[in-house]
């Protein structure tokens, strides 16, 4: 593991790695049963320094900002550095959102260099927006040989001889502009320093080491913070691996573990429980005898992991399971969304320790991790080093908005100063979650204090960002809320989003208006889209400028009907 | 050659069996996330035995964006 305090830049701490094990592996590319690419860290190096070259040659040069809109792949780490290396500000982008909300952020960002995979650069191409930005160079990955690419340039030829000049940065500079939400309404880009990311690195590898031999499985979008800090940061500043899958079927996970022999993993909730789920169905088919050994081993387990988790025994004692997950599996890390505490017991049982987290893309990550010492699955554990919590405005049971303060909160939102103020406060960053620190100084989360949902996949969803596509909706007008932000519920799971519509007066006909709302929602991916639709006969409550007063209409309704009455859509 | 309304319908038949719901209760320009109750994990799991059926591979950014079963036959169908 490198000091990372003798680092200014994340470039100049990922090319000390690259220098220091320059033998070691540090990447491997698997595309279903077969193995894409495999490069030492040396290998990496001279990938990546001769695109670095052809990026200075392109007129790339400190604070430059350039995008990268990839799957997970080797392409996405390579460019990565070469950006880093040639002194750039780099754009993750969600892979998921649809084309014209890419285009959105590209546009948002100020992207000069954009480095895009074939399919997703001809989609954007097709956006009806895609003139709104301006990248001065584009790179496009695995495009057929024939393929038209709009005045971009082939990644795989974008190289040039020579040495590149490396561009130092300092601590307090952007290193990356990373957006938590706003697609279609305020977007928010996070803009984050070298510095965020040394500190929560160093934060979190204590919990989390790596080693030349340690691999980790990267299937969280790398545009995720979890991703980008647990499967390129981490890894290459401890002499560790990364594995990319380039799908995420749960059939070629499961042979990765095997075959790569996975140290860690970060998931988000969803996968954990598809997880389980296929692991119940193994159960299920077991003999009544075995199921009864395997039942009896798990309680044993369970009993002697209790203050903390036992690999060596767990791996004895369930041995099969283990194996199942390669045998060398240290721990399933669980983030972006808040996860039930009977998913982490069923993997604790099992001797697969799960430790659960909560963070923040504005903080850089993580906030706390729950390393299950003792095993607490209802607390999300306690704040990583360097992180300061406190609880603002406490209720009788000790409940109030989380805040939190450190050196890996963000500097601010990109050209946003209102909210930056907003949200960062003295020095501390409001969250908008609701918590209580317990007397071992574990946290636990009892809902949000702002209007959002955080889904399973992890994926934080603003009322205001969904609202644009019921736009002209045949109602005389509509607001979208989380439903726990109208009728605050103590739970972080099943958010769901509730539009509230004021009908026409000559609106007679509900199932008009309901396969309108319905239409509407389908045009919006599948995480995004409302639940359920509220009849709401009163006038909206407005600023002069007509904007809603959501807060006020939120009390309004609150206060008048229950969550009964939303109909589902 | 194939049809699109034959490779639509071949999709809503193995939609039903694989997740286990009567096929009559399916159409084409369902919501299959809806329809089927399933999430995105659940949907790639469809996707491969979709590609078992027709030997074919469907990355999985081809689903990108893609809920009805109508849209998900013509990726399918371009790939014929």
């Amino acid at each position: 593991m490198l000091n990372l305090r003798e680092y200014q830049c994340l470039g100049e701490a990922l090319r000390a790695a690259l220098d220091r094990w320059p033998d070691e592996l540090c990447l491997i590319e698997a595309n279903r049963d077969h193995e894409n690419a495999r490069f030492t860290y040396r290998q990496f190096k001279d990938a990546a320094l001769s695109l670095a070259r052809a990026l200075q040659d392109a007129g790339f040069q400190n604070g430059t900002r350039a995008a990268i809109l990839m799957t997970n792949q080797s392409k996405w780490l390579i460019s990565a550095y070469a950006i880093f290396f040639s002194g750039g500000v780099l754009v993750p982008v969600d892979y998921k959102l649809t084309p014209i909300e890419q285009t959105q952020l590209l546009a948002h960002s100020k992207t000069e260099f954009l480095v895009v995979e074939y399919h997703a650069w001809r989609a954007l191409t097709q956006a009806s927006n895609f003139s709104a930005m301006h990248p001065r160079v584009v790179l496009v990955s695995e495009a057929p040989a024939n393929a038209d690419l709009a005045g971009a340039k082939r990644w795989e030829e974008f190289r040039a001889a020579g040495e590149p000049a490396f561009v130092p940065r300092e601590r307090k500079d952007p290193a990356c502009i990373v957006y938590s939400s706003g697609t279609a309404g305020r977007p928010k880009g996070c803009v984050l320093t070298h510095e965020n990311y040394l500190e929560q690195c160093m934060a979190v590898t204590p919990i989390f080491p790596f080693w030349p031999g340690a691999r980790y499985l990267s299937i969280i979008p790398t545009n995720h913070a979890i991703d980008f800090m647990g499967g390129f940061i981490m890894p290459f500043t401890g002499g560790g691996a990364v594995v990319h899958l380039r799908t995420l079927r749960p059939e070629f996970i499961r042979d990765a573990f095997t075959r790569y022999k996975i140290t860690y993993m970060a998931v988000v909730p969803l996968i954990l429980t598809n997880l389980q789920r296929g692991l119940r169905e193994r159960f299920a088919a077991l003999s009544p005898m075995k199921r009864r050994m395997l039942n009896a081993l798990i309680s044993v387990n369970r009993a002697l992991t209790r203050s903390r988790p036992r690999l060596g025994l767990s791996r004895t004692l369930l041995r099969d399971i283990h194996q199942a997950f390669g045998g060398s599996l240290r721990t399933l890390l669980v983030g972006g969304a808040f996860t039930e505490p009977a998913t982490i017991a069923f993997f604790h049982d099992l001797g697969i320790p799960i430790y659960n987290g909560y963070g923040c893309t504005e903080a850089c990550t993580a906030i706390t991790l729950n390393d299950q010492r003792p095993f607490r699955p209802e607390t999300v554990g306690r704040p990583v080093r360097g992180m300061e919590i406190r609880i603002l405005s406490p209720d009788a049971e000790g409940v109030g908005e989380v805040a939190v303060r450190s050196k890996t909160v963000m500097s601010r939102y990109l050209d946003d100063p209102e909210m930056t103020a907003e949200t960062i406060v003295d020095g501390w960053l409001m969250t908008g979650d609701l918590g209580r620190l317990d007397q071992s100084g574990q946290l636990q989360l009892f809902g949000r204090k702002k209007n959002m949902i955080v889904t399973e996949e992890g994926k934080n969803i603003y009322p205001e960002d969904v609202e644009a596509l019921f736009e002209g909706v045949a109602v005389k007008e509509y607001c979208v809320f989380a439903a726990n932000f109208l009728w605050p519920a103590r739970t972080m799971v099943g958010e769901q989003l509730v539009i509230v519509v004021r009908p026409e007066a000559d609106n007679a006909s509900a199932e008009k208006l309901v396969a309108s709302l319905g239409e509407r929602n389908r045009r919006l991916l599948n995480y995004k889209r409302v639940s359920g639709y509220l009849i709401w006969e009163a006038e909206f409550p407005r600023t002069a400028s007509m904007k809603i007063k959501r807060a006020e209409l939120a009390e309004q309704i609150r206060g008048a009907t229950g969550r009964e009455a939303v109909v589902p859509l | 050659m194939t049809t699109i309304e034959k490779t639509t319908d071949e999709v809503l038949q193995l939609a039903a069996t694989h997740f286990k719901v009567p096929r009559e209760q399916l159409k084409a320009d369902d919501d299959f996330f809806k329809t089927l109750g399933i999430n995105s994990l659940q949907a790639l799991d469809l996707l491969t035995r979709l590609e078992q059926h027709f030997h074919i591979e469907l990355p999985d950014y081809e689903l990108q964006g893609v809920s009805d079963f109508r849209t998900l036959a013509e990726r399918i169908q371009s790939r014929l």
